[in-house]
């Protein structure tokens, strides 16, 4: 059994919601929903996370500070990405600033849409994003066996980790923001 | 020097046992501090999967030195109450205690990180905070019981209680930074905060972290220990009594944690000074004089 889905910390980031998605991941930690029920943290701190929550979509200005983040989250570590701006850049996708969903940036385990996300599907995507941590663990347990077992072999592939889905994850085209063919862009 | 099988075996159980009781308090802590807050709370047995899960995370440490100072604290910790419940030298164990407090200190100041050295120098400003009345503790207890040694208080010292009860007062507020408790946890919380408050822990994690969370529960039970103290004459019933009034003690930090806003450093500092002064000078003043006209024995 692995402790890591019974205590998962998390790091909360804004990424450029509008912040109706923060305050649902703030009613998360509210008597109401109480996710330490579940030794779900909020911590402030990358390196004792082990669940990123992204709000909103990614912009230009705060690329960098969230692939900071997740470089210094340790693994196991699962990344959440909340309402559909995490998603896909929802409402914003067409501003100039902004780059698109998480997923742009960094991976994503799963995918929480809804525009706010209410809390329990919040909740529910944390649980889900559990389940991922827990085969993240194994595939690191394998991989540190592989590399014990033999130096004679290719080094073995990293297991694939199935990314869990919460809702939709087709693939988006990604419009706007740099297409200066865009119209209503660049015009007037 | 005197060697009983009773020490023996409580610094032995201390060793087995220790982290048990104090991860168990811890959960109870936060259990009860769930209720105070109207939420349901997570389980008892919490921190213990929290330190679990350290255990299972990658290892990420800023650089080597660190992880030593936080072991050493762990280890200096377990040496301190080892100590203290083998029944050795009271004033070994507090400086055992303070080098234990060091070391984190020490741990803490070997990153750049700000949050880490604002989080040192709040650390140090506790330990000044706390320490006079820690040592006045042990002049106290051995005015009272003419010796040092924690085994022999334990077995036949009068009852300390009754001529000590302001410096059991100024304990009681001490402790209430001993245990990283609101208004007075400057540099360290068990709560889920961040940056200043904790500060201290910003660069430490997965296995280091769990250390000092170990070192803590270590603690919690050894600073417990030092307040039963206060009621140990020897008697069966006083034990009792010292347990249980040690149980009422660590709720009643749960609830002040609860009730209190968190103070400046400033107040910390000036009211554990004034307590110190004025409850435990007090009372080791008059101590002075009771024997000075030889009311007391000693
Ligand atoms: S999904 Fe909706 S509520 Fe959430 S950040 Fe985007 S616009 Fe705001």
């Amino acid at each position: 059994m692995s402790y890591i889905t019974k205590s998962p910390w998390v790091i909360h980031y804004d990424g450029s919601s509008c912040n109706g998605c923060d305050i649902e991941v703030l009613a998360c930690l509210t008597p109401m929903y109480d996710v330490e029920r579940f030794g779900i943290i909020n911590t402030g701190n990358p390196k004792h996370a082990d669940v990123f929550l992204v709000t909103g979509s990614i912009n230009e200005q705060n690329i960098s500070v969230v692939k900071q983040i997740y470089e210094q989250m340790p693994e196991p570590k699962v990344v959440v990405a909340i309402g559909i701006c995490a998603t896909s850049g929802g409402v914003f996708r067409e501003c100039y600033n902004i780059k698109g969903g998480v997923d742009t940036v960094i991976p994503v385990d799963v995918y929480v849409p809804g525009c706010a996300a209410r809390p329990e599907a919040i909740i529910d995507g944390v649980v889900k994003g559990l389940g991922v941590l827990a085969e993240k663990k194994a595939a690191m347990k394998e991989k540190a066996i592989a590399v014990l077992d033999t130096e004679a072999e290719a080094p073995a592939p990293e297991p694939p980790i199935e990314i869990q889905v919460y809702g939709s994850t087709e693939p988006r085209e990604h419009g706007g923001a740099h297409d200066a063919s865009t119209p209503g862009k660049g015009e007037a | 020097m005197e060697f009983s099988i009773f020490s023996v075996i409580s610094a032995v159980l201390y060793l087995l046992l220790g982290p048990f009781i104090g991860g168990l308090l811890a959960g109870i802590d936060r259990k009860i501090t769930a209720r105070m807050q109207g939420r349901f709370g997570p389980p008892i047995l919490q921190p213990f999967y929290d330190v679990g899960k350290l255990l299972e995370k990658e290892a990420v440490t800023v650089n080597k030195g660190q992880d030593f100072y936080v072991m050493a604290c762990l280890i200096f910790m377990i040496i301190t109450g080892t100590l203290f419940f083998f029944g050795e030298n009271l004033l070994l164990v507090i400086f055992m205690l303070t080098t234990s407090a060091l070391f984190l200190v020490i741990g803490a100041f070997s990153s750049a990180s700000p949050y880490s050295q604002i989080g040192a120098e709040r650390e140090l400003l506790q330990m000044m905070s706390y320490e006079p009345m820690v040592l006045l503790m042990a002049v106290g207890l051995y005015m009272v019981n003419g010796t040092f040694r924690v085994s022999e208080i334990v077995s036949h010292g009068p009852l300390s209680l009754k001529l000590l009860i302001g410096i059991f007062i100024g304990y009681l507020f001490i402790l209430t930074i001993k245990f990283r408790k609101s208004p007075f946890d400057l540099s360290l919380s068990h709560h889920a905060h961040q940056e200043l408050v904790a500060g201290l822990k910003t660069e430490f994690s997965g296995r280091t972290l769990a250390a000092l969370e170990v070192a803590h529960w270590y603690e919690n039970v050894f600073l417990l220990g030092f307040l039963f103290l206060f009621f140990a004459n020897g008697t069966w019933y006083m034990a009792v009594i010292g347990v249980v009034v040690c149980l009422i003690a660590y709720f009643l930090e749960i609830f002040i944690d609860n009730v209190y806003a968190r103070m400046k450093w400033q107040f910390t500092l000036k009211s554990s000074w004034l307590v110190t002064l004025v409850f435990g000078g007090v009372n080791v003043l008059m101590l002075y004089f009771l024997k000075a006209f030889s009311l007391i024995g000693n």
